[in-house]
């Protein structure tokens, strides 16, 4: 058993971390929360070019032909520095969900211009308020065209592409949907973390092709959360670290009493279980980059554990991060709120907590009976 | 990343597998009365085909293994319900501390006994007045020619009515600070004067003691470590005695899991209701987080790294984990959830058993507030507490009770 990063992976994360360090200051998630820009062009052409959009793509598509640990490494380092790029929707939705259902055709037309960044894609599912539920999706496709609404689509303003969730002949099935054609409206959404923008997409009639098998659409978004769900939570640790870090770093340096705040033992007790949360979900988040990398059996268990204590882990991390600020905390000025949005946004993004709990038990229940 | 044995490990992981199988069942089945005898048969049983304390060098009853390879015995032995709690304290924490400071002569004379399971030792450390602070201790050690003379008490001793050895800090200096007037030792539990009294625990039985001392005396060549070098010395036991217990244990999500599939709320499964599920989910969630901390440890040890700090959550997290599922588990049962009858009870009333019992786990081994500290100081290096005895000469730093 070899239950860590190899070498050559870590030396990727100390280029990634460099590079962001020197290319993506928070000042850089701050400028994009506070503009009009939906996301940083220059980083982004910077990622596209470094090859990052290509990690998990074949060789022969023009990718680096990597394995999803690397991407692993990349999504870590990326949620540490809030890098306000459209990467997890271009590359855990869409990408994905190409790599994973598309057809030899499908991955010719698309997996060449994401791995050089000539296009954004994205995942267009939710529809209303509440848990999604596959029984409940208004949007379908007759005759391939698609008719409906979809919401809260990340990077839905920016994305040249999406992979739909909708009705068909078949019943509930996924399609591959251009989004700069005529048929397709798009509206920006305000968010809690407009570092990360989204919009609201009404498709009349407009052009959709198939995705994977016809009627699967269930299983098959099923299948592509569990593969997101990693690469989120590895987001969502480097987040909760960061949060952590930032804590740490105040409460050495303020002052109360006549010492500082670090000293204080509700202080270090609230640093002591961040740190504990960020353990045990990146030790969860390395089982599921196993699984994730290795296609194992396992991965719907993995991915679930992974996530739902990356989340609880981003949670605490940046609630008690403002805790610790104090007054300074609840500024604007001070990027505790930057974490503080973002660890909701990427917590709700794919369902919630309380979802990925409830699949959590379906998959154990189900690896169960088998 | 792999998860997966490498053909070495696979094959080691088979034959332990093999063995096990053909040698564990019949140890699985032994009442509390016969707890003792059956954890030194199974001991025995281990150390006769090589499979007791394996990282421990072959001179002293072990067969020189890799830690990877300890830990894959671990794992498959815990698939078992195995008598082997006797063993922790000696084989976890008195040997490492052994193999540091004892001679090669006593290494020889007390490790392979251990081993083999023939002889127990207990940890003397904590006091009436020195637990969490356990540097506070008063136990008095006085040299007099060969021997030094122990006067004083030990309290919550675990095992020390069945242990033949026992391993011991003393005060040696009051005229210095707590930390540098200690001198650390072990002794025959048999020696003269050594009175060991059991505690009744919360749970009616009586796991641990208070052990007095009056006039006892130990040889000087029994001292571990030089005099006045106590608090080093306990510090090399108490490491080990977090890695020994850190493993989590007890009460787990499996137990609560089989029991929501089995009770109803509402007419229908427990199982089916969302609240249960979320909390299922909470605590595979933890122990699925330490399960996979043990195995990046694991990894660290296999490539011949020293171990991040990441093991020292294993325990503050098992403990509460344990404690929490014992409580949720009787309150799905209902009304005979607190029924502790052993005919009557479900599950035999483990639970009730696992619930009386988790408080204790939250504190033995230094206490989940100690455990937080820690990792705050030594993992994230904040600040230490204000100490009011720092660098007073033990004897005159203020006393409570
Ligand atoms: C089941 C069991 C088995 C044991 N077995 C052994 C054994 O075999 N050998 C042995 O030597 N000892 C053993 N112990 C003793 C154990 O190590 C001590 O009980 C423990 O270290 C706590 O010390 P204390 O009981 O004196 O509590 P105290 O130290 O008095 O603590 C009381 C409370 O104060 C808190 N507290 C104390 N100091 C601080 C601080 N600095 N910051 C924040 N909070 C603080 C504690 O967390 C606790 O909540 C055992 C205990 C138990 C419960």
């Amino acid at each position: 058993m070899n239950f860590e990063f190899s070498e050559e992976q870590n030396m990727l994360r100390d280029q990634a971390v460099s590079f962001l360090k020197d290319k993506s200051p928070l000042s850089v998630a701050r400028k994009i929360l506070e503009g009009n820009e939906p996301y940083d062009k220059a980083l982004w052409k910077d990622i596209t070019d470094l090859g990052w959009t290509a990690t998990t793509i074949p060789e022969k598509y023009n990718g680096l032909g990597l394995s999803h640990l690397e991407l692993c490494v990349l999504a870590e380092e990326l949620g540490r520095a809030l890098t306000p790029v459209p990467f997890s929707s271009s590359l855990y939705l869409a990408t994905e969900a190409i790599l994973a259902f598309g057809t030899d055709a499908q991955k010719e037309a698309w997996l060449g211009k994401l791995a050089q960044g000539q296009v954004i894609g994205t995942a267009a599912v939710a529809e209303g308020p509440g848990e999604f539920s596959p029984t409940k999706v208004g949007a379908s496709v007759k005759a391939n065209r698609l008719s409906g609404t979809k919401i809260m689509v990340p990077d839905g303003d920016i994305a040249d592409f999406a992979v739909v969730v909708a009705g068909g002949d078949a019943g509930l099935s996924l399609f591959l949907v251009d989004l700069n054609q005529p048929g397709v409206t798009r509206t920006s959404v305000a968010t809690i973390d407009p570092s990360r923008s989204h919009a609201n997409l009404a498709f009349k009639d407009a052009e959709a092709e198939p995705l994977g098998k016809a009627g699967e659409g269930a299983s098959l978004l099923s299948q592509l959360f569990d593969r997101a769900a990693v690469l989120f939570a590895f987001e969502q640790v480097g987040g909760a670290e960061a949060a952590m870090n930032q804590a740490r770093e105040y409460a050495l340096g303020r002052y109360a009493f006549g010492r500082p705040i670090a000293g204080f033992q509700a202080i270090k007790h609230k640093l002591a279980r961040m740190y504990v949360a960020i353990q045990l979900a990146r030790s969860n988040c390395y089982y599921g980059a196993w699984a994730l990398s290795s296609g194992a059996p396992e991965l719907p268990v993995a991915a679930a554990t992974a996530r739902v204590s990356a989340s609880q882990a981003y949670r605490e991390c940046a609630e008690e991060n403002i805790q610790v600020h104090g007054g300074m905390g609840f500024t604007w000025e001070f990027d505790c709120h930057l974490f503080y949005r973002r660890a909701k946004l990427l917590a709700v993004n794919l369902g919630g907590e309380s979802t990925w709990k409830n699949r959590l038990i379906s998959s154990i229940e189900s690896d169960r009976a088998a | 990343m792999d998860f997966n044995d490498t053909p070495e490990e696979a094959k080691f992981r088979e034959a332990a597998r093999a063995w096990l199988a053909a040698n564990a069942p019949k140890h699985e089945a032994y009442s509390q009365e016969d707890f003792l005898k059956a954890a030194k048969a199974w001991q025995l049983e281990k150390y006769n085909a090589g499979w007791a304390c394996l990282r421990w060098p072959v001179e002293y009853g072990g067969r020189g293994a890799s830690a990877a390879e300890a830990a894959i015995f671990a794992e498959e032995e815990a698939k078992y319900s195995l008598p082997t709690g006797p063993f922790t304290i000696g084989q976890g924490m008195a040997a490492p501390t052994l193999m540091a400071y004892a001679t090669d002569e006593q290494k020889k004379r007390y490790l392979p006994k251990l081993a083999s399971g023939e002889e127990i030792w207990c940890q003397l450390f904590s006091e009436p007045a020195g637990g969490s602070d356990l540097a506070a201790l008063r136990t008095r050690s006085v040299r007099d020619g060969d021997d030094w003379v122990i006067n004083g008490q030990k309290i919550w001793t675990s095992g020390a009515h069945y242990s033949d050895f026992g391993i011991l800090v003393t005060r040696s200096d009051p005229n210095v600070p707590k930390h540098k007037g200690l001198t650390y030792f072990f002794l025959s539990m048999k020696s003269p004067g050594v009175d060991v009294k059991p505690i009744k625990q919360i749970s009616g039985q009586s796991g641990f003691n208070e052990v007095y001392f009056t006039d006892v005396r130990i040889p000087d060549a029994q001292r571990l470590g030089e005099v006045g070098q106590g608090w080093t010395v306990s510090l090399t036991t108490l490491m080990n005695e977090r890695a020994a217990i850190g493993g989590g244990g007890g009460l787990g999500f499996d137990t609560a899991y089989a029991l929501a599939k089995e009770l109803e709320i509402d007419g229908k499964p427990a199982i089916a209701d969302r609240a249960v599920r979320e909390q299922l989910a909470d605590w595979y969630c933890k122990e699925s987080g330490l399960q996979f901390t043990r195995a990046r440890t694991q990894s660290a040890l296999s490539r011949g790294e020293t171990p991040g700090p990441e093991n020292s959550i294993g325990k503050y997290v098992g403990a509460k984990k344990t404690q929490d599922i014992a409580s949720f588990c009787m309150e799905l049962i209902g009304m005979a959830g607190v029924c502790m009858d052993k005919d009557l009870a479900a599950l035999g009333g483990l639970l009730p058993q696992s619930y009386l019992g988790a408080p204790g786990g939250r504190i033995a081994g230094g206490t989940d507030e100690i455990m937080l500290n820690i990792i705050a100081e030594r993992v994230l290096g904040l600040p230490q507490d204000i100490r009011v005895d720092k660098g007073i000469p033990f004897n005159e730093v203020p006393t409570g009770n």
